[in-house]
């Protein structure tokens, strides 16, 4: 066997899981090889993440044009949209970012295949690879170590085909031919209301369709209640407790039949566009032949992500909730690092990933939101600060916000931290490096915050939670 | 060189003590290492170790006082070669001091401790437990430094798992405690507290209804115990019988609580819970069960069970069972038996004895079904046998009472048949 098809690890999938296993197997002395079927940079950089923030970047600036005239500018004409030549800049994005995955992996001397790997079999300390490559030929490789980070894919419903024409997953949803008249979004997660306030802005009737009580459930329930009131100011329709039981889809458009509580109403709209979640891509890599045990779609991992079969370790959306690229990044650094034998790996403390979504206004998060941390019988203190209070935001036009901390009020520890409003997924970060240094109340409120930022809110809301608040 | 004994600062946010007790007279000789007195703060009592040999020459705060503050002087030692004028200097200083300290300003104590370094003199504060000195030292994360604060964890004896070595949360090892328990802030005696390592889970009040409930039993009542052991040969052939013509599964303690019942009425002046003045006998039968739930026990009642078939004993067993480990029950479900069966056969116990529910009088308490050797006509045969133990209230109940009802209820569980009259 030459040295070329025997590998210390092989990662199947090139996302922000993979790529960055890859690297950093590599910077630790591996020999690597990465497969991918698609683009690299997988779903994040190519149909997620990225390119859906080149969207809502356009509605930002829409948002900001409409303040003009508050600021003393005045523009001519009306404000239009060339749809194609926003997906144009989107894909542009995607594409710069994706062969700049590909030149660190370069850099970093990962060897990468364009195919598809699956397992053969696990034999004495080895896992035997079949990679169909891009020219449809099979390759026999072996390796110590593998990482499954295959990523995920459009969860859907049952009762609804997808004709990617008027029925779409977020992937149609990125590259629409016109700007729909009118969407009806299911699912009121990150994903549907990033849609729901692109559409909105750019000039779509949006309706979003979502099961439980309140939008954004995984959200505090202060802030999903309050991003649901500006959400319905900026014009978008919202039906909870609803779900589509069939629908109609003729040449005059969709008819929804959407059952709330008792009640069944139709709604008729261009498109629709179902964001439920996302599903693990377990099927055809092999997971048959190894003992890799799945559990509701995604394989089920122990806290270093190593699956049942030794040597073998599952990252990101195929592995475990929250379906976030960061997390997979930083899970697949811990699946490395425990395969190179490194001391003093770290298992991932889920409270302290923050999630984000980049709708307007934004909206982010980390650790546990009030009603969780009271149900684990946590005794909380509890800090508000509205933007209204904050001097930066006056000045930007942003009113419209709220910090909410919540500590421990025994120990000081911060649980959790829930922003709404202008640039918080910028701010959440801050909140991060807390609560992995474990910082308590105190440190936070010892810091001394630059005036005039909107970062003030995150230092004030500190204070709150102990009666201190300066500025409210 | 006279040394100066100063109050010691306890912990960071500590700004005054108790000196609670001098464990060395005026005029005591003192080794380096002893301890000479104990402080208490609200949080804790530590102990105040000499660095120095010498003799304790003057103690300047008197035992019991309170609101010392910290840095103040509390003694001072007199060392090898100290002349009587350093002596007196010393001592009129610091007789200044103490005036001071116990008066509220407590800034100009601060200046006087300079004149003190103009006479050459040392001020010293040992503590003898170096925990908080040497926290102050190690890598530690706020939150971590918080916590073991509260919990009185040494992190001097703490591996960080942290960058370089820093402490973190996870560490400490107190998940086990939920987080949101405030723990009681225990009072420690240096050393000892370093070397014991516990964690105080506050009393759930289910633990508190049993501690209070059982102890007052024991305490109240005068137990004793019969044992007999049961031939469950004949029991188990009925048994599989009817489960294998039932939906239901039918367990041998269902048949227990079916006979338990059938028992009481047979004999009935078992059927009773003693009061002072009278003992009331009971007519119904209602039958009480110990299932083991998350951190203790709950008793649901069967109720009527002389009315009841198996099969609707069985069912109800296992639906009250359910929702007690769901904690579920509403208080009629699980107040007012006659009797109570408690089963640890599934455990693999093989005896034991149990302690009365009050009010009731008597308990069950049944082993594991097992085959054991028992002689019959002069031959060793192999039968499924279980041992029985019966406590009962000798208030109410005594030895020939409790021997009757166990007989029949014996000739019930061994001749399942006799159920059916």
């Amino acid at each position: 066997m030459s040295k070329s098809d025997n590998y210390d690890l092989i990662v199947f999938g090139g996302g922000p899981g993979g790529y960055v296993s890859a690297i950093r197997g590599s910077q630790l002395g591996l020999n690597v090889l990465l497969v991918e079927a698609n683009e690299l940079g997988g779903v994040c950089l190519n149909w997620g993440c990225i390119p859906t923030k080149a969207l809502l970047k356009v509605s930002e600036f829409k948002n900001n044009i409409s303040k003009f005239k508050d600021f003393g500018i005045n523009i001519e004409g009306k404000i239009s949209f060339d749809i194609s030549a926003i997906i144009k800049r989107s894909r542009a994005v995607s594409k710069i970012l994706s062969s700049g995955v590909s030149h660190l992996l370069k850099k970093n001397k990962v060897q990468v295949i364009k195919g598809f790997g699956s397992i053969n079999k696990v034999y004495d300390k080895n896992i035997e690879i079949n990679i169909l490559n891009s020219k449809n030929k099979n390759i026999t490789v072996n390796t110590k170590n593998l990482i499954l980070a295959t990523g995920s894919k459009p969860k859907l419903l049952p009762n609804i085909d997808l004709d990617y024409e008027n029925i779409w997953t977020s992937k149609e949803a990125m590259t629409p031919k016109s700007i729909p008249k009118s969407i009806a979004i299911i699912g009121s997660g990150a994903i549907g209301i990033e849609f729901a306030s692109f559409y909105n802005d750019i000039g779509s009737k949006v309706t979003v369709i979502e099961l439980e009580n309140r939008i954004l459930p995984n959200e505090d329930e202060e802030i999903s209640e309050m991003a649901k009131s500006i959400f319905i100011k900026r014009g978008i329709k919202f039906l909870n407790n609803a779900s589509v039981v069939s629908i109609n889809n003729s040449e005059n458009g969709i008819t929804s039949n959407i059952k709330i509580g008792n009640q069944e109403v139709k709604l008729k709209s261009e498109k629709i566009l179902i964001a439920i979640g996302i599903t693990g891509n377990i099927e055809n890599i092999g997971l048959d032949n190894s003992n890799a045990e799945v559990e509701n779609g995604h394989i089920m991992t122990d806290e270093y992500m190593e699956t049942k079969e030794k040597n073998i370790y599952a990252i990101g959306d195929v592995a475990s909730s929250p379906w976030l690229a960061h997390k997979a990044s930083h899970e697949g650094i811990i699946a490395v690092e425990k395969i190179a034998g490194l001391d003093n790996v770290h298992k991932l403390n889920v409270d302290n990933i923050p999630g984000c979504t980049y709708s307007h206004p934004q909206i982010a998060s980390i650790g546990l939101t009030e009603k969780q941390a009271i149900d684990k019988g946590i005794k909380v203190k509890v800090g508000k600060f509205p933007f209204l209070g904050n001097g930066k935001a006056v000045v930007m036009g942003e009113e419209e916000g709220l910090v909410k901390t919540i500590f421990n009020d025994v120990t000081g520890e911060l649980i959790g931290a829930h922003l709404i409003g202008s640039e918080v997924t910028e701010l959440i970060n801050l909140y991060s490096v807390a609560k992995t240094l474990e910082t308590t109340e105190i440190d936070i409120m010892n810091t001394v915050f630059a005036h005039p930022t909107l970062s003030e809110t995150l230092h004030e809301s500190v204070l709150s939670a102990y009666n201190r608040a300066i500025h409210f | 060189m006279p040394v100066l004994i100063n109050m010691p600062s306890l912990s960071p946010t500590m700004k005054e003590g108790k000196l609670s007790k001098w464990l060395k007279n005026k005029g005591d000789k003192i080794m380096s290492g002893d301890v000479i007195a104990e402080i208490e703060t609200d949080k804790a009592t530590m102990e105040i170790e000499s660095s120095d040999d010498g003799v304790l020459f003057e103690i300047i705060i008197q035992e019991g006082e309170e609101n010392v503050p910290v840095n103040s002087p509390i003694a001072i030692i007199k060392e090898e070669g100290d002349t009587d004028e350093q002596l007196n200097t010393f001592s009129k200083t610091s007789g200044i001091n103490k005036s001071i300290a116990i008066s509220s300003d407590r800034d100009v104590k601060l200046d006087k401790s300079d004149e003190n370094q103009d006479n050459d003199i040392q001020t010293k504060e040992v503590i003898k437990s170096k925990k908080i000195d040497n926290n102050s030292r190690i890598i530690v994360s706020p939150l971590a430094r918080r916590l073991a604060e509260q919990h009185n964890i040494n992190l001097s004896k703490i591996i960080g798992s942290g960058p370089k070595g820093r402490i973190v949360k996870d560490d400490l090892k107190l998940e086990e405690l939920s987080e949101g328990n405030i723990i009681k802030e225990r009072s420690l005696s240096g050393i000892s507290n370093n070397d014991v390592k516990f964690n105080d889970v506050p009393n759930t009040n289910m633990r508190k209804t049993i501690a209070q409930r059982l102890t007052s039993s024991l305490h109240e009542a005068p137990h004793f115990f019969l044992s007999v052991d049961c031939d469950i040969s004949k029991l188990n052939e009925v048994r599989k019988i009817i489960n294998d013509n039932n939906n239901i599964k039918i367990s041998v303690n269902d048949f227990v609580i079916k006979a338990s019942a059938k028992t009481l009425k047979i004999v009935p002046k078992a059927n009773c819970s003693w009061n002072d003045e009278f003992i009331r006998y009971y007519q119904s039968y209602n039958i009480a069960v110990a299932v083991a739930i998350d951190d203790g026990l709950i008793t649901p009642i069967i109720k009527n069970v002389e009315i009841k078939g198996l099969e609707d004993v069985s069912s109800e067993v296992k639906e009250l069972a359910l929702r007690a480990k769901e904690n579920k029950l509403s208080p009629e479900e699980y107040q007012g038996g006659n009797f109570t069966v408690s089963n640890l056969g599934m455990f693999g116990v093989k005896n034991f004895t149990a302690v009365i529910n009050p009010p009731q009088s008597m308990i069950l308490a049944v082993g594991m079904a097992e085959k054991r050797p028992v002689i019959v006509n002069e031959e060793v045969k192999i039968s499924e046998v279980m041992t029985v133990t019966l406590s009962c209230d000798h208030r109410a109940v005594d030895g020939a009472l409790g021997s009757k009802w166990l007989k029949v209820f014996k000739s019930l569980i061994e001749n399942p048949s006799l159920m059916l009259l």
